[in-house]
């Protein structure tokens, strides 16, 4: 047997494929190389998150560049046989494009990898994690070296200003400018935050960071540290981030071990350290002086800015809090300089930005894209469209902070300005796509919901405006919504955004506001014509058999849990509205040949023909028949 | 262990690429084993330990190495194709190890094409 390593499998082992059983697929496949006798040409690496969650576990074989998705352990047998052993790639194991036969075999012609720009995530799925020297040979630490060789920390001050980075974090202040106020203040000692509270519903660029690329952060970290003057480092990461945290436990301590974390880093005299500090997940932490609270073992709430951390932060001290995606731009940024990464990116916008893509899409996953593409590139190029044929409606940025964009806006640039003009945010990346059936009070209630747990009730415009922003919202949605209802929730929602102290509760209007002035006529038809267009609010809204259809199968029947539907053999069934508690699993069952069971609301519920008494297949097509001629 | 310098640093990047240089993609040229059935019948697998045993020994990192299915001309295997640069893909027909040796010293490190095995130059036309 040879002993060249000719093939690397790079694994995902990211959250969402580890919990796929990605390390099960690992250990399947070093079982079947050892017993192909491919264990010294076929080495197997597990890797941070590869971005194309929706296909995992997944794997990419490389120097060929062949993608593998939805793995299973019992794939891998032949797996390995047919591609390592015999050379032949298994064409059932690539990703095929949905409504297409072909299979793409290389990572290259995907469309989700192809118009993706790698700054931040340059070394996803190329390197392990958990070693050092992957990333030392990826140039990581070179900026560090150079840095520390080269540059004053006002140089490196100014390179960041001149890159014109903004916070990734979501408000998109100058990171260069943040700096700058930090190392301008005499007082000492200063601190450095990376803030990895992310807490968005369907956002995980940050955790992602932290799992496919720690190191990065590290060196991040390092660079701000020296720039403002700070020898202390802190990184706040959620405790439901087991990974991402054990992650950057070993990237710490390997740093220390190799002398670029410590005191005397590459024989300088810069000294630096970092603590891992692990928050329990409260929403309101992402928020800066909150943050500081927390660490400080205090209880979170924010407090009236200013003076702005950077004067008085940690402990009364000059600190500098950057998001996890902000500092990961510090490396290369300083490697390849403010001009490259200038010359990314919009007027006002530079560089790239992660978006984790969840919702009604057919790509799901974690992409990096230049500032300035268009929500239409990203929701159907990279994105893929909207799955089973459905029409787009709108796409949630920013998480429950941001608005909704609606289809008429999907060739507007994503870049700060134009989505706040738009009624939204950049936020923290999140962009939850929705389709033609989801309701835009349903989604406004959600997000409220979530904000109203999530408040910490210090300001009372933000823990009372957003009870009753719910309350109106779950009263529209129950069918109980009043004249007068819309100019309310407009009042309310302005006055909270001008009265609360933070960002939570500044920003918990938004999508409100948002849905409100793009979709103002659903929230009237649920007031006016208690209707539910988007067939989605349960009070709204009726299960309902087209006896024109039903042809008697019982399935229906079988399936209800509330033996909410009435029928026999060959006979139209029909729906006892008093007993159905609207799951809508018959109309799953429901054969699609047949799709007789349709969801009504507004006036069609009174307009449909309904049955009371049981009759045959037969004979009411006859009748109707009769009565129709 | 002690603290990195700077060189120290420069110098473990510049090892640690060896060890990643498959993830890179930075080849120059690529080698390509046949590996239908007809080719591994014919001994396709101790083609490709004997080409493997040749990268290993030169430490080769810019020659991309992988396998492919059926040539379709069954009757010349074991077979390799050489793919060096922007040159038009050389197959090499009826190998054995010493054959393909010769062609790994001539024409990848030397990129002078082996005409006495080469079956021909060039690729089918994709329609």
């Amino acid at each position: 047997m040879a002993e060249k390593k000719r093939i690397e499998l790079m694994v995902c082992t990211g959250t969402g494929c580890f919990a796929g059983g990605a390390y099960q697929i690992i250990e399947e496949l070093n079982k079947e190389l050892d017993f192909f006798g491919l264990k010294n040409e076929v080495t197997v690496v597990a890797t941070g998150c590869n971005g194309f969650c929706g296909q995992g576990p997944l794997m990419v074989v490389l120097p060929d560049n062949i993608f593998y998705g939805w793995l299973e352990t019992k794939d891998i047998h032949h797996l390995v046989e047919e591609h390592f052993l015999k050379g032949r790639p298994v064409k059932k194991l690539m990703f095929t494009p949905p409504e297409e036969k072909e299979p793409l075999p290389l990572i290259s012609d995907i469309p989700f990898f192809k118009k993706q720009l790698l700054v931040v995530l340059r070394n996803k799925g190329i390197i392990d994690p958990e070693k050092i020297t992957d990333y030392i040979a990826r140039d990581g630490y070179i900026a560090i070296a150079k840095v520390l060789s080269s540059l004053t920390p006002k140089d490196v001050v100014n390179e960041i200003l001149k890159s014109k980075l903004r916070g990734r974090g979501g408000a998109g202040f100058l990171t260069g400018r943040k700096w700058e106020i930090a190392s301008q203040q005499l007082k000492t000692p200063k601190y450095l935050i990376a803030n990895c509270d992310e807490g968005d519903p369907g956002a995980y660029m940050d955790r992602s960071v932290l799992e496919s690329d720690p190191h990065a952060v590290v060196e991040g970290m390092s660079i701000a540290g020296y720039a403002i003057g700070a020898s202390n480092g802190f990184i706040y990461v959620r405790t439901e981030y087991p990974l991402a945290i054990k992650r950057m436990r070993i990237a710490i301590e390997q740093a220390k071990e190799y002398g670029l974390l410590g005191k005397n880093i590459l024989g300088t005299n810069f000294d630096f350290e970092i603590e891992i500090r692990e928050g329990s997940g409260a929403f309101v932490c992402g928020e800066e002086t909150s943050l500081i609270h927390s660490i400080e073992g205090n209880i979170p709430e924010p407090r009236q800015r200013p003076p702005f951390p950077a004067q008085e932060g940690l402990w009364g001290c000059p600190t500098v809090i950057n998001n996890v995606e902000t500092i990961a731009n510090v490396p290369v940024i300083l490697s390849r300089g403010a001009e490259w990464f200038s010359s990314i990116g919009t007027e006002t916008s530079k560089g790239t930005k992660i978006f984790s893509l969840v919702g009604k899409i057919n790509n799901t996953g974690l992409i990096e894209v230049p500032m300035g593409i268009t929500l239409r590139e990203v929701v159907y190029e990279i994105g893929g469209g909207i799955p089973k044929g459905k029409k787009f409606k709108a796409v949630q940025t920013g998480g429950p902070s941001g608005g909704c964009i609606p289809a008429e806006l999907l060739d507007s640039p994503i870049d700060f300005e134009s989505l706040q003009k738009a009624g939204s945010m950049m936020g923290s990346g999140g962009m939850i796509v929705m389709d033609e059936d989801t309701c835009v009070v349903d989604v406004s209630k959600f997000f409220i919901q979530f904000t109203n747990d999530e408040s910490c009730g210090k300001c009372v415009s933000c823990r009372d405006g957003s009870d009753a922003l719910l309350e109106v919202l779950t009263r529209i949605s129950d069918g109980e919504g009043r004249e007068g209802d819309i100019e309310f929730l407009t009042e309310l929602a302005e006055s909270v955004k001008d009265a609360s102290m933070c960002g939570l509760g500044q920003t918990l209007p938004n999508p409100i506001l948002s849905t409100l002035r793009y979709f103002k006529e659903e929230y009237e038809a649920h007031i006016k014509e208690k209707s539910c267009p988007a067939l989605v609010c349960r009070n709204l809204i009726e299960y309902y058999i087209d006896p024109n259809k039903c042809v008697g199968c019982l399935l229906c029947i079988k399936t209800c849990p509330t033996e909410g539907i009435r029928g026999e053999s060959k006979h139209i069934h029909f729906i006892d509205q008093e007993k159905c508690s609207k799951c809508g699993q018959c109309m799953e069952v429901c054969p699609p040949k047949i799709s007789a069971i349709i969801k009504i609301t507004g006036k069609e519920i009174n307009n449909v023909e309904r049955l009371t008494e049981l009759i045959s297949c037969k004979e009411w097509k006859k009748k109707h028949e009769y009565t129709h001629s | 262990m002690p603290k990195l310098t700077i060189d120290d640093l420069k110098k473990i990047r510049e090892d640690s690429r060896k060890e990643i240089y498959l993830r890179e993609g930075n080849f120059r040229g690529k080698v390509i084993v046949h590996m239908g059935t007809c080719g591994i019948a014919a001994g396709a697998r101790e083609i490709m330990n004997s080409l493997l045993d040749e990268f290993e020994k030169r430490k080769l990192t810019d020659i991309m190495f992988t396998t492919t299915g059926c040539a379709g001309l069954c009757s010349e295997e074991p077979m390799i194709t050489v793919e060096m640069g922007n040159a038009a893909p050389v197959k090499y027909r009826k190998l054995t190890s010493e054959k393909v040796i010769k062609i790994f010293n001539q024409h990848i490190i030397e990129g002078n094409v082996v005409k006495e095995f080469a079956l021909g130059i060039g690729s089918e036309r994709v329609g």
